[in-house]
């Protein structure tokens, strides 16, 4: 996101949606984040992957598990915010160990203009960990695919519950205009 | 209207005559309904996860597109992800099949009133959310003539079943979740 609002192509967009399709991930689900719009846009032009916004994401954890169970793999997509979503829905999971890989763009940090948004930016990454779900933080723009790759692959291959945050260094500011 | 049917008899004959199909039961009596028809290694209890058993479905029909899915659940558990609905028709799966077993109660916890109980009707939700079939069943009539429906119309499939609140004996499956899981996808590989 630009000083003004608008969207700056980045690259990290694409690395991840390689991995992701290279890993034979073909569910994709969300909450939208603006720091999400490039990587769901690809997705959604993807045939192979069913694209699916949620309307809490909550959903998402469930719908991963029964991704698997049918023997598909699944991704989950949220701000931060939607982290304070999924609480209880992570002891499926965890129960069950299924496995699990979530892809958070992180809000409430350095430069936010939104106090609103500083609560869960600061509580996300130890809900995720007292939840039995190993944080990963991508705080420079190269490190994101790579640490998607590694943690979604733990995820499919070891049957661990994995999320990759990354930093709003990364993502940008929304400025508001202000 | 006082409802009249039978949750145990509604459930054991949602699964009777099931072919191949999988199904997602909602936490709550539900479990032990499916429990009272007979253990099945392709009946996926939850024993929390509260809202969880319809997107769990979702996915589960999205990943098995040849396959009849059910989603067995209580009005409360429903009420607790309603969104579910509206995420299962941007999907429209055409193999899934939902039934809430509604006694307009929270049974399990001590028999307190559901919002169904005030006048909330799930299966007008499910219509003005788009279902393709969305229907309550108050009858013994009325659920034989929806079993075709159930187990064979495209779908997604909308089924509130109005059912007695009796209190019943508990009938309990296996709850360890990782044996319910390894359970389930090796029946499901057996015959896919
Ligand atoms: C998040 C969460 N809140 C509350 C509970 C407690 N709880 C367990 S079962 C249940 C009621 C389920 O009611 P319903 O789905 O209608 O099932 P019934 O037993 O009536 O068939 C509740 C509230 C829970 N397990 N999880
Ligand atoms: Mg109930």
């Amino acid at each position: 996101m630009s000083d003004s609002g608008e969207h700056v192509l980045v690259d990290w967009p694409i690395a991840v949606y390689e991995e992701l399709t290279s890993l034979e991930v073909s569910q994709v689900s969300f909450v939208p984040d603006a720091g999400l719009t490039q990587l769901i846009n690809l997705c959604n032009a993807d045939p192979a992957i069913h694209t699916i916004p949620l309307t809490s994401e909550e959903e998402g954890i469930a719908l991963s598990a029964g991704a698997w169970l049918g023997g598909v793999r699944s991704a989950v997509l949220m701000q931060s915010s939607g982290v304070g979503n999924i609480v209880n829905m992570l002891s499926l999971s965890r129960t069950c160990r299924f496995p699990l890989f979530i892809l958070v763009t992180m809000r409430g940090e350095s430069g936010e203009v939104n106090e609103w948004q500083v609560p869960m930016g600061k509580g996300a990454p130890t809900i995720l960990d007292v939840s039995g779900v190993n944080v990963r933080r991508a705080e420079k723009e190269d490190q994101v695919a790579r640490l998607v790759g590694q943690a979604a692959r733990t995820a499919f291959t070891c049957g661990k519950r994995e999320a990759v945050l990354i930093s709003q260094s990364v993502i940008g500011v929304k400025s508001f205009n202000k | 209207m006082e409802p009249v049917l039978n949750r145990r008899d509604v459930v054991a004959e949602l699964l009777s005559n099931r072919g191949e199909a999988a199904a997602i039961v909602g936490l709550g009596a539900c479990v032990w309904d499916a429990a009272a028809s007979g253990d099945h290694p392709l009946n996926f209890g939850l024993w929390g996860a509260m809202g969880g058993a319809v997107p769990m479905g979702l996915g589960l029909a999205l990943a098995q597109p040849r396959r009849r899915i059910y989603v067995i659940t209580g009005d409360g558990e429903m009420l607790m992800g309603l969104g579910s609905l509206a995420t299962v028709i941007v999907k429209r799966p055409h193999n899934l099949a939902i039934a809430v077993i509604d006694n307009e109660k929270y049974g399990e916890t001590g028999m307190q009133r559901t919002h169904t109980a005030y006048g909330v009707d799930l299966s007008s939700v499910a219509l003005g959310m788009g279902f393709s079939v969305a229907r309550q069943v108050n009858h013994s009539e009325e659920l034989r003539a929806s079993l075709k429906t159930w187990q064979e119309s495209s779908g997604p499939v909308f089924l509130n079943i109005k059912v007695k609140a009796d209190p019943l004996p508990l009938v309990l499956p296996p709850r360890n979740g990782v044996y319910l899981r390894d359970r389930f996808v090796k029946a499901l590989k057996s015959n896919d």
